[in-house]
């Protein structure tokens, strides 16, 4: 398909007189879009339905679901359950922390993108109920449903850290990319100031299932080009924490990364996972198997542990049992995103007990599956739509530069152009798909337009 | 899965220009009808003129190369790769090609040949 889609790009391109504006942001945007999108317009004839459907929370895996349903049902009747007005591009925070862009970028709301028809509802879901098919929201409201997505997102568990306190974020070295634009930016400041000074960067992941598991990764490795750009690296030192044995996930991408931490004096520690912190002291604890490890810090990006809402956690729905269970992430069949007791139940976005990838583009091709399987329902048919666990991942590796990281479920690299932009290679090209052509493509995404 | 669906770059672009996209495709339309308007009309192509216009096409290549490192937040000085001095040639061609036509035509129907 994909090598198809670029002979069609090339083929366009040759064929229209484009301004240059247009020209430059095609290639672009055609990838792009190509990473975030599965393809295909809207269904042409729409289902009509009297189906009451429900969707817990409307951040992009909940906003796509709407978009899609609306699409492809007519007279059904679609509730969008969320109780936070703003909406974040969660895919720019890494760019806000890196001084790339500012936080206006990652901001805009809720209500410009759901679609006509759908009722939003502005408040938070507390209750799960799947036995009674209903959800209760914090009003004591309830709302019952033919069918249920759960859309909810995760908590960032930073109560789990003892000696946290996300108030401090950007004071005394202290940093954390993921809480919040406000914190992205603050983060930024408490990092440039750090590559004035030098001293010792520490980097971690959770122990947990995390959104973005290449967030940590890049943000190491662009606080290294700063300290090298302001010429401060020798000043400096950098110890990257993995929770576990590898750098990510993907065999293949953990020895490209090791590689490049090698090459640019990144000291890596395995199997170490931050217990505690005391930010007065500057000092955070890890855990590991010869026991806890202190590490003194000038500068830490902390990452906090990830866990399904506590109104998820403490319903009938997630995994029962297996490493899933703990933490809450939704029993989900992972091809086609339906949950594996409630027939009528579809998990999608960061909260879906699925193996591979909280992002974006997992949101995107997840959605149209799980869509897809519910309206086949509705209809009395079979989908055949299957979701193979890709996901995305343009791991920035310095300034101005990216790896194109796209892998599945069985950790195979999966290239949208195989043969022009190699996945394993820092390129310009896959930092320009990142900040021009992925915050459209998202927002298309959320408009059920890509 | 499905076949890519041109809607879905259109649905990006319109993202990513706003209302600038629709200004682009109607000078686009607009360049290239006066650009055979032209030509149909000269039954010729004026060699002084065109060199003119290629000299401003070098300008354009350059300005659309810095247009790109502005909204990209990066610059082909971060180029790695063969696919990035491709993306490189792909701009600065494309900014070349298109302000040589559009200068051209201008140029052509401000002042005709012979006038």
């Amino acid at each position: 398909m994909y090598k198809n889609a670029l002979d069609k790009i090339l083929d366009d391109t040759g064929k229209k007189t484009l301004d240059r504006r247009s020209f430059l942001m095609l290639g672009a945007a055609g990838a792009g879009s190509l990473l975030l999108a599965p393809g295909g317009a809207q269904a042409a004839s729409r289902i009509k339905s009297s189906a009451r459907i429900v969707i817990a929370g409307a951040g992009a895996a909940g906003l796509a679901a709407a978009s899609h349903l609306a699409n492809k049902l007519d007279g059904a009747k679609i509730t969008l359950i969320d109780a936070r007005k703003e909406h974040f591009y969660q895919p720019g925070f890494t760019l806000v922390a890196s001084g790339i862009k500012q936080s206006p970028y990652v901001v805009s709301t809720t209500r410009e993108y759901v679609p006509g028809g759908v009722e939003l509802v502005e408040e938070r879901v507390v209750e799960f109920d799947p036995e009674g098919n209903k959800v209760v929201t914090e009003s004591g409201k309830p709302y019952p449903y033919d069918f249920l997505i759960v859309a909810t997102g995760l908590k960032l568990d930073y109560e789990a850290i003892p000696g946290m306190d996300v108030e401090q974020i950007g004071n005394n070295g202290l940093g954390s990319i993921y809480h919040s634009p406000a914190k992205a930016e603050a983060t930024w400041r408490a990092m440039s100031n750090f590559a004035d000074t030098g001293g010792v960067g520490v980097f971690q992941r959770p122990g947990t299932e995390m959104k973005c598991a290449g967030a940590p990764l890049k943000y190491t490795f662009v606080t290294d080009d700063y300290l090298r750009r302001r010429g401060n690296r020798g000043k400096a030192e950098i110890i990257y924490n993995a929770n576990n044995k590898a750098l990510f996930s993907v065999p293949i991408v953990h020895e490209k990364v090791r590689m490049l931490f090698e090459e640019r004096g990144v000291k890596v520690n395995y199997e170490r996972v931050l217990e505690s912190i005391d930010l007065g002291k500057k000092l955070a604890v890890f855990k590991t198997p010869i026991g806890p490890v202190e590490l003194q810090y000038d500068f830490i990006n902390v990452i906090p542990p990830m866990r399904a809402p506590d109104s998820v956690r403490n319903s009938p729905l997630p995994w029962q049992e297996g490493g899933w269970a703990k933490d809450g992430w939704i029993e989900v069949e992972k091809h086609n995103l339906r949950h594996k007791r409630y027939d009528n139940v579809f998990a999608v976005g960061d909260v879906a007990g699925v193996p591979k990838g909280k992002t974006a583009a997992s949101v995107k091709w997840q959605v149209p599956v799980a869509v897809d399987h519910l309206v086949a329902s509705i209809a009395g048919k079979e989908s055949e739509a299957v979701y193979n666990g890709y996901t995305s991942c343009p791991l920035i590796t310095r300034l101005g530069q990216a790896m194109l990281i796209e892998f599945d479920y069985k950790d195979n690299l999966t290239p949208s152009f195989p043969g022009v932009i190699a996945p394993l290679e820092e390129l310009w090209i896959s930092l320009v798909m990142k900040t021009m052509a992925l915050k459209p493509t998202y927002i298309s995404m959320l408009r059920g337009r890509a | 899965m499905k076949e890519l669906d041109p809607l879905v770059f259109l649905a990006v672009f319109q993202e990513m220009l706003g209302p600038l996209l629709w200004v682009l495709i109607l000078l686009i339309v607009l360049g290239t009808l006066a650009f055979v308007g032209l030509l149909l009309k000269e039954k010729t192509i004026n060699s002084r003129r065109l060199v003119r216009a290629e000299l401003a096409g070098l300008v354009g290549g350059g300005l659309a190369l810095v247009l790109m490192a502005k909204v990209s937040s990066s610059g082909f000085t971060d180029a790695g790769g063969p696919a990035d001095w491709f993306l490189i040639a792909l701009v600065f061609g494309l900014g070349l090609a298109g302000t040589a036509i559009l200068v051209y035509t201008f140029m052509g129907w401000r002042k005709p040949v012979g006038q």
